[in-house]
């Protein structure tokens, strides 16, 4: 049975964590895998943190990522990272946000699907879920800035 | 038949069960994490309406589940409270067409002013309650609700928690049905509950439980897991998923019905195991009642009663982690947007050092840093009576300085009779109530409320006047300023409001700076569908 990967999503309300998160999911979805996902909206709209927890595998139970056994976490804003650092297990992996030069993107809100980028540079998830996700994610104007973000992230990650 | 597979959350799986069981109406308000049900049930092309409370929007369901229709109801768990008076007689009446009402509880109060266990108003009501632990599941129930409710003639509640609501996993639809047409059956010894017809009521009340918990116990609402004799765990909802996963080599009896408890079974199967242990979230409902039917079992010391249940607690409960529990991480709390139209009526409260009796919205991030300017907040619609309890009793220079701020929504939904209240009982020094009215249910997601005048569509409706209605009560004095554009005139409005042993109420206007734009693109709208008849919106 394929090991479910556990990956979080964190910064704060604004960021697009939840939107990530939904992009995440139904990627790994359209890649046939079980998914869950699990986080708290409501009052941490308001510029709180955020954060969201995406499982994937062959069969996934809980919703929720138990602490310190995250494969991954992907951190949108830098004022997280040190509150996120401890969901982190032995030998996972920490994504933060300086990882992209924001400069390069044509629009800072992309930031969240650079990171996904980033992160997918790890995942074993085809492109075409990926794309298809960010596709089915945002509306249409958003697309080309957004997939291109992505590909950012994603050879940002190739480089380190 | 729509055999698609499609990664839903508990609450657009719920919409989707309600449109595949050719559910008539679906009504409710706002209230985390139960939002998005009536939303997805709207967009799927169900018929979802906004009601002003919980108790209306029950009470709407009702007379429809009279006429023969299948209804949904949706609150959260504290909404609950407003609905409990109909609900607690409907449970007597029965039902016609299937009603489905969902609790959405909170656990750790992620977004919520109490954590209230639900599944203790399925007991004191004396209605069914099934909870689901995932997606599939909350459109599984949800089609299982309305049968039951159908079969047993009662309103039956869907007890969801935060992280089924919030949370999304892969949903597969089944077979649709197809609606039926409303009839009026008229049965007045079973619908009018004076008590000559209440008394026999309350006996076929209970007499249907009993059926309903002999069905129950034999029913497929009871999942039991294969695993060893050594532990066996009783559970139910995300917590027998976390269960699943912390020991998966455990026997496990997941209750999907929590109300009847299918004490037999829970019997049988505590006698098959060596150890049996009781983990659930929230109050120690099933363990009470379990042990209160003679059986022995182990249940979760009395600390974890508090907030969520999950993997790690699990472990931690059957003595497999021994660690002591790591505090929760510690992030940025939630703060009034730096451009919300709140800010200057904030800034002064807290320049005129106000006793301020608060309210439930995004206003109440109005006790953080910088103004810290709320002393009390209990529940929807409560800052009217605080606020006049307050400046009855206290001396008469403190009794002054009382305000009570509710937002537009929240008076709407239970601030008028607060209202009503102030006319009647007058304090001696007056009273100050500020409405915020920032044209939307703001916290929740920007809903639609009576008082935009726009239905849960967004389509042009009939619009419930703040400031009409003060009036009409019978408020001296009302004032409908922006306060925003000038600060300087709010403040020395509010001083000289307070300054009078006279009843005021000041609407302060402005658009949720989140809501703006989508509130000026309906508005537009509508007056192009009819052709500028809505001018004056």
């Amino acid at each position: 049975m394929g090991r479910v990967v556990n990956v979080v999503l964190a910064g704060l309300g604004g960021q697009g964590v939840i939107k990530a998160s939904d992009i995440l999911a139904d990627a790994a979805f359209r890649d046939g895998r079980d998914v869950k996902k699990a986080e708290i909206h409501g009052m941490s709209q308001r510029g709180g943190s955020v954060t969201s927890d995406v499982r994937f595998g062959d069969e996934v139970l809980s919703p929720m990522i138990p602490r310190g056994e995250a494969d991954f976490v992907v951190v949108c804003a830098a004022s997280e990272v040190e509150v996120v650092r401890p969901l982190v297990r032995e030998g996972g992996l920490l994504i933060p946000p300086d990882l992209v030069d924001v400069k390069l993107l044509s629009d800072r809100r992309s930031l969240n699907v650079a990171l996904l980028g980033a992160l997918s540079h790890h995942l074993d998830i085809q492109d075409e879920s990926w794309i298809e996700a960010i596709r089915a994610a945002l509306p249409p104007r958003l697309h080309e800035m957004n997939e291109r973000a992505f590909r950012l992230g994603r050879s940002a990650a190739a480089a380190v | 038949m729509p055999t698609e597979r499609k990664l839903l959350s508990g609450d657009e799986a719920v919409a989707a069960a309600a449109v595949d069981a050719a559910v008539h109406l679906g009504t409710g308000y706002p209230g985390t994490p139960s939002t998005e049900i009536l939303e997805a049930f709207g967009a799927l092309g169900g018929w979802a309406q906004w009601a002003p409370n919980e108790k209306v929007a029950l009470e709407v369901a009702l007379g429809a589940s009279f006429g023969g229709a299948r209804t949904l109801v949706t609150m959260k768990h504290v909404g609950v409270n407003v609905a409990a008076d109909p609900l607690f007689t409907a449970a007597y009446t029965g039902v016609t067409g299937g009603l489905v009402l969902v609790s959405a509880d909170d656990p750790g109060m992620a977004s919520s002013q109490n954590e209230q266990d639900n599944r203790h108003y399925a007991r004191a009501a004396g209605v069914p309650m099934l909870e689901p632990s995932d997606s599939q599941e909350a459109y599984d129930l949800a089609r299982t609700a309305w049968e039951l409710s159908e079969r047993f003639q009662l309103p039956v509640i869907l007890r969801m928690t935060t992280r089924v609501c919030h949370g999304k996993s892969i949903v597969t639809r089944s077979a649709a049905e197809s609606p039926r047409t409303p009839s009026f059956v008229r049965d007045i010894p079973g619908r009018v509950m004076v008590p000559a017809h209440a008394r026999p009521a309350h006996l076929r009340l209970r007499k249907k439980l009993d059926e309903l918990k002999a069905w129950g116990e034999a029913s497929d609402l009871i999942v039991e897991r294969p695993g060893g004799r050594a532990l066996g765990v009783v559970s139910s909802g995300v917590t027998a998923r976390h269960v699943r996963e912390a020991v998966p080599d455990a026997r496990l009896l997941e209750l999907k019905l929590l109300h009847p408890l299918p004490i037999e079974r829970i019997r049988t199967f505590a006698r098959s195991v060596d150890r049996c242990f009781v983990l659930e979230e929230g109050d120690p409902y099933f363990a009470d009642e379990i042990r209160a039917a003679g059986i022995a079992v182990e249940a979760k010391a009395p600390e974890y009663r508090f907030g969520e249940m999950s993997v790690d607690r699990v472990r931690r409960l059957l003595g497999l982690d021994t660690a002591p529990e790591p505090l929760p991480t510690k992030g940025k709390p939630p703060q009034l947007c730096d451009a919300c139209p709140y800010h200057p009526v904030y800034s002064a409260l807290q320049k005129l050092d106000c006793i301020v009796a608060g309210d439930i919205g995004c206003y109440s991030l109005g006790v953080m840093e910088p103004y810290r300017a709320m002393d009390t907040l209990v529940a929807m619609g409560a800052s009217l009576g605080v606020g006049l309890g307050l400046r009855h009793v206290l001396p008469d220079a403190e009794a002054r300085r009382v305000v009570s701020i509710i937002g537009d929504s929240t008076f709407v939904h239970t601030g008028v009779n607060g209202l009503i209240e102030m006319v009647y009982n007058p304090p001696k020094t007056g009273h100050v109530v500020i409405i915020l009215d920032n044209g939307t249910t703001a916290m929740t997601g920007q809903q639609e409320h009576p008082g935009t005048g726009r239905t849960l569509g967004h389509d042009a409706t009939g619009k419930f006047s703040l400031e009409g209605f003060a009036r009409a009560a019978g408020v001296e004095n009302v004032d409908v300023v922006d306060p925003v554009k000038d600060p300087a005139g709010f403040l020395s409005l509010l001083e000289g409001r307070l300054s009078k042993p006279e009843l005021s109420v000041i609407v302060a206007r402005r658009p949720c700076i989140l809501a703006a734009a989508d509130i000026r693109a309906w508005d537009r709208a509508n007056a192009e569908k009819c052709g500028g008849c809505a001018g004056e919106a």
